[in-house]
């Protein structure tokens, strides 16, 4: 989550689902928080019941709006336009909280003279290379920052990497080294050249690019702005209605400017609430399934860019100040943690045994490489791409292509089943008999049957104990990853190539248990806590890493989860307050509400009695309070910064809440990492009705469109063919793909079929009928879905037309007990450029009254439309 | 001893249906089938053999500016629906096998190894719910969690719901908490805000209260449900008005008939 993480430090949620009931404001954009994480809902409605401000800013009336005080409608993908006017609100109105922006922010820093800002370049900021599609950040950084080149590439630019190894930003530069203006005049400091770059995000343009009345804008933007300073404070909750998006990480990056702005972050009842969409999404990003990232966000070296040496590494990614001076710690234990013993200092603990990234590993990355034949085999857990992916036609071809495919999963899925029972088979595109993929199905425990964690949306990591064993030949993952392992090391054990000696030296002695032979989730979870690497004695903080090899860990960042024998605090459930201190782990060391340095004033003391929740005790010389200090607890407030030429964390002295940063502060500016500039910008979506009404830059220079015959786009802006806006999203009833939800029948009842939410207004044109079918076309495919007309849809002005917004849910597929067409076929593969993330949210589509026309005559016609373009 | 109760806030209610869920899960009830409706979110449609939880969705036109909690205006509302538990129980009264009993803790129980499918007590109900099942033929509803009652535990849909939209615990506290809770959306300028608690007609109160906003019929809440057996009384004494007077015409025919022979 590189938009939170470069604003704040860590890619995560900066705040507890529980605190949200200290709110005094919520504002719920790109998200329906209700429908989609209904449990932690309940805070929400608490705090509206002890008197708070519900704001759900979203293209349809939903659950969420129902519970909400005001609703905003917009239209779907002009985000940061609505946003961007928020942050001018508050810019142009002093409404920002002074204390807290001079001392905790980068607001007085400032720039360097040769810096454009998309003001000056009609939507590009400077640096921008038109052949290489890419931005050279040289003119992004501070003023006085030397910039940092370390192995050939920019960091934080790397053209195949994705985002969440830059997690942290401004990897470009030494950030310690700038000049401010405390006085925040200065015409180049980031508060002044904030002030420029939002002056045209006024109401008006909210009113001609979002379709939000101006005075509805005002009310909210009245309302929400109001949770500012010592006494008050406001949420912001978001899911991927934000992210996906070809800007996801810049929306989310202007609720970051807006929070520090409001002086929100690390208070109670503040911050922002990053909604993950599934149990342990958070936990799949800090020990993550990624590609480009190792766990605890450390990145990934990259082939062919000199990195083969761990010093170069250490050096291209260390930090002199800040807790990523401690990259090399963070490094060295964790290679101890896969190697063992055979890591020493004299083979670089094993550094060149790690795979390089040599290209897009991400999702479509590989999966077009998959489509063009590069790949012979996969494995595909806890997912169902056939049905949960963008250009589902694209995605179940290229299975086709496969020698073969494992799926595990608790039912037969439509991503096994693509051989005989996807639509490409029904239309006659692919025939079982010439498809040479051989396709193993395992059946796998569902969560119930087998031990393990969850990490949730809040950074809570909750253990959970098995249940009953899982049936018949059903196992949990730690059984198959376990021997899956065993096998390739006793096949690499014979093959003694230099192309093994990872998979030869990687240490694999779980102790095995039961009938089975699995072993243990514990087990596991004290690895990744960490342990010292002579005698296995568990480590308990953070601080206890090393750099010499004498402790291996497997996750920096959830060290103190196993802090000794026996203890396993994501197993404790003794809740001792509204935070849960004592109910599960929350990395960083427990810290609930984190950066929470920032609750307290620069002297330490609270800054109001109703909003505390760390300070300073002068009498025990520590910091105290409601929440664990996410501070070194024995550094005073008045210690001074030395971070111009200090090192470490103590080189931030008492008063820099923001410790992931080299200089300590939230980054209302970044002055690299992102890789579409260091300030929010609004672009228009890749498929758009609209030109872009601020810029001529039309949509986001940076993101990768991956067109291909395969992968068609419409005309933007405004493709006749396809007038209409189209959102997916999901409802309570089901879970994404719907392999969990669409199986069973007291889910399956009720949303048993596809429907289509269209305002009357859009029925009465086209005369589509409520309940009857209606056919929705992209250039990628055409699906059927019932009609439900509904008021809680609303056409919306935008620059002065008429513009009509259609809704789909996209749970169904063609296996299970509830079944309907796959709408993800109907989106096209783009990437996000700084995530690789896919624009879901807002794109372009047809809608015709009646069902979807014979399949074969609908890809024929498809095709004949993709043979007239090509 | 207190009995106990409901009390369904909808303007608690998020409309996930949980509460359904639950219910199901618990007390093992089967599929209604996978029929879409268009009725916005629901598909369950009514509370019946099948479904002893059911969550309605009330759907009136939203305005930008205003969400479903602004007093101004009534926009999407959600209510769980369920068997009212009536004191004086048309069902219960209808019964001719005596399946259908009164429990300790004041809920309406049909016990369905004594039913015997006849469904006097589905035409009895003045509130719809009791119902077939047209696979078994037996009649079904809400059991109020007897058997998690028994055990001192709440019933499935009341632990399941999320925001305490579905309260649960002794009938006069929740009475109680009704009033303040009017009181409160009132204070707030939800002056459409009403308890539905029909204690003044013939089912003499029910055991599952509601607050809704509106008209309580749009959430299927009779304004005045009354329990058949009180039309017994006016209907016998009109027959027998009436067969006193067919009597006497009768009479009256042959009387007057000889007079004019």
């Amino acid at each position: 989550m590189p938009g939170l993480g470069t604003s704040f430090g860590r890619g995560g949620a900066t705040t507890a689902q529980q605190d949200l009931s200290n709110s005094d404001v919520i504002l719920i954009m790109g998200s329906s928080m209700a429908e989609n994480h209904p449990v932690g809902f309940q805070w929400v409605m608490e705090a509206r019941e002890k008197g708070a401000t519900v704001i759900h800013v979203d293209p349809r009336f939903t659950r969420t709006s129902a519970m909400s005080d005001i609703w905003v409608p917009l239209r779907a993908g002009s985000d940061i336009v609505f946003l961007g006017a928020l942050i001018h609100h508050v810019l142009e109105n002093n409404k920002y909280f002074h204390d807290y922006v001079v001392n905790y922010t980068n607001a007085p820093t400032i720039l360097r003279e040769d810096f454009r800002d998309t003001e000056d370049l009609d939507g590009l900021f400077s640096g921008w290379d038109a052949e290489k599609k890419q931005y050279d950040p040289e003119t992004w950084l501070y003023e006085g920052a030397p910039s940092k080149n370390g192995g050939g590439s920019t960091p934080g630019h790397a053209p195949a990497g994705g985002g969440h190894g830059k997690d942290r930003g401004g990897e470009a530069q030494d950030t310690t080294k700038f000049h401010s203006d405390l006085t925040l005049q200065h015409p180049r400091c980031v508060f002044q050249v904030l002030k420029r770059h939002f002056s045209r995000y006024t109401p008006e343009m909210v009113e001609r690019a979002c379709g939000v009345p101006k005075e509805v804008f005002l009310k909210a933007a009245e309302a929400f702005t109001s949770a500012s300073g010592p006494e008050k404070t406001g949420a912001i909750c978001y899911a991927v209605g934000w992210t996906q998006h070809s800007k996801g990480v810049q929306i989310i990056r202007s609720a970051a400017i807006l929070q520090l702005l409001l002086g929100n972050i690390g208070r109670p009842g503040g911050g922002i609430l990053a909604l993950r969409g599934h149990a342990s999404i958070q936990g799949s990003t800090d020990v993550p399934t990624l590609y480009d990232i190792l766990p605890g966000y450390i990145p990934m070296p990259f082939f062919n860019t000199g990195s083969n040496r761990l010093s170069d590494h250490i050096e291209k990614h260390k930090a002199r100040t800040g807790l990523w001076s401690s990259f090399d710690k963070y490094l060295v234990s964790l290679l101890k943690a896969y190697y063992g013993d055979s890591a020493t200092l004299e083979n670089d603990f094993g550094f060149n045994w790690l795979p390089r990234v040599t290209g897009d590993h991400s999702h479509f990355g590989y999966w077009l490489d998959m489509a063009d034949g590069k790949m012979d085999g996969l494995f595909v857990m806890g997912q169902n791409p056939a049905v949960g992916a963008s250009n589902g036609r694209l995605e179940r071809t290229a299975l086709s292509k496969l020698k073969w495919l494992v799926v595990r999963d608790m039912v037969e899925t439509e991503t096994a089943a693509f051989w005989y029972a996807s639509p490409e088979v029904a239309r006659g595109e692919l025939s079982p008999e010439k498809i040479a993929t051989e396709v193993f199905l395992f059946p796998a425990a569902g969560t119930a049957e087998k031990d393990g964690t969850f990490t949730n949306t809040q950074r809570l990591l909750q253990f959970r104990n098995k249940g009953p064993e899982p049936p018949g030949d059903a196992r949990g993952e730690t059984w198959f990853i376990y021997h899956l392992g065993r096998r390739l090391k006793a096949k690499a054990r014979e093959d003694q190539r230099p192309r093994n000696a990872g998979l030869n030296t990687l240490v694999w002695d779980y102790k095995l248990y039961g009938r089975y032979s699995e072993p243990s989730a514990e087990d596991i979870l004290k690895e990744i806590n960490g342990w010292t690497s002579a005698d296995r004695k568990q480590i308990q903080h953070i601080n206890d890493l090393k750099a010499d090899g004498s402790t291996a860990c497997g996750a920096w960042i959830y060290c103190g989860v196993f802090p000794e024998e026996g203890r396993n605090r994501a197993n404790e459930r003794d809740p001792k307050d509204l935070l849960g201190h004592g109910w599960g782990f929350a990395w960083p060391n427990d810290c609930r509400i984190i950066y929470n340095r920032a609750s307290a004033r620069p002297d330490g003391q609270p800054w109001s009695e109703r909003k505390k929740l760390i300070w300073w005790d002068a009498a025990k010389q520590e910091w105290t309070g409601l929440d664990n200090p996410d501070y070194d607890k024995k550094t005073p407030p008045d210690a001074p910064s030395n971070i111009h030429q200090g090192t470490g964390v103590e080189a931030l002295g008492g008063a820099r809440p923001f410790t992931l940063h080299p200089d300590g502060v939230g980054w209302l500016y970044v002055a690299s990492g992102l890789k579409d500039g260091p300030l929010p910008a609004h672009y228009e979506p890749l498929e758009s009705l609209v030109s872009n009404p601020l810029y001529s830059q039309q949509d986001d220079p940076a993101a990768d469109r991956k067109r291909r015959p395969d992968n068609p786009y419409a005309n933007s802006p405004a493709d006749p063919r396809y007038p209409y806006i189209l959102s997916t999203y999901r409802l309570t009833e089901h879970h994404t793909a719907g392999g969990m939800t669409r199986t069973l029948s007291h889910l399956a009842e009720l949303q048993p079929d596809l429907f289509t939410e269209v305002s009357p207004e859009l029925a009465g044109e086209l005369g589509l009928v409520h309940g009857e079918w209606a056919t929705i076309s992209t250039p990628r495919a055409k699906v059927q879905a019932r009609v439900l007309i509904t008021p809680r849809m609303r056409p919306l002005w935008v620059q002065g037309e008429r513009v009509h917004q259609v809704g789909l849910p996209y749970h169904w597929g063609y296996l299970g007990r509830a079944r309907g067409d796959v709408v993800n076929d109907l989106l096209v593969i783009s990437e996000e450029p700084n995530v690789r993330i896919m624009e879901t949210k807002a794109l372009v589509c047809n809608i015709a009254p009646a069902p979807r026309s014979n399949r074969t005559l609908a890809s024929r016609q498809l095709a004949e439309q993709r043979n007239q373009r090509a | 001893m207190s009995t106990t109760a409901f009390l369904t806030d909808s303007t608690l209610c998020i409309g996930c249906k949980a509460c359904e869920v639950a219910c199901k899960e618990w007390n093992d009830v089967p599929e209604d089938g996978l029929h879409w409706t268009g009725y916005s979110y629901d598909n369950t449609r009514k509370v019946g053999a099948t479904t002893w939880r059911h969550v309605k969705f009330v759907e009136n036109a939203p305005e930008p500016g205003f969400g479903g909690n602004a007093p101004e205006l009534n926009t999407w509302s959600f209510s769980s629906d369920v068997c009212k538990h009536c004191e004086e129980a048309g069902c219960l009264e209808a019964c001719p096998t005596g399946s259908i009993v009164r429990t300790e803790f004041g809920g309406v129980f049909v016990q369905p190894d004594v039913c015997n499918g006849c469904g006097y007590c589905v035409v009895s109900c003045p509130f719809g719910v009791v119902a077939k099942d047209s696979n078994d033929g037996r009649a079904f509803k809400c059991t109020f969690c007897y058997d998690r009652q028994k055990v001192g535990l709440k019933p499935a849909c009341a632990t399941a719901c999320p925001t305490e939209s579905i309260m649960f615990g002794a009938i006069d506290d929740l009475r109680e908490k009704a009033k303040e809770r009017v009181h409160t959306l009132h204070d707030r300028g939800m002056l459409d805000a009403q308890i539905y608690d029909p204690t003044d007609t013939s089912v003499g109160g029910i055991h599952a209260m509601f607050i809704v906003r509106g008209d309580p019929r749009a959430y299927n809440l009779p304004p005045k449900p009354e329990v058949p057996t009180i039309y017994l009384k006016p209907a016998w004494t009109s027959s027998a008005i009436a067969s006193a007077a067919l009597l006497l015409g009768t009479l009256a025919a042959f009387i007057g008939g000889r007079n004019g022979r």
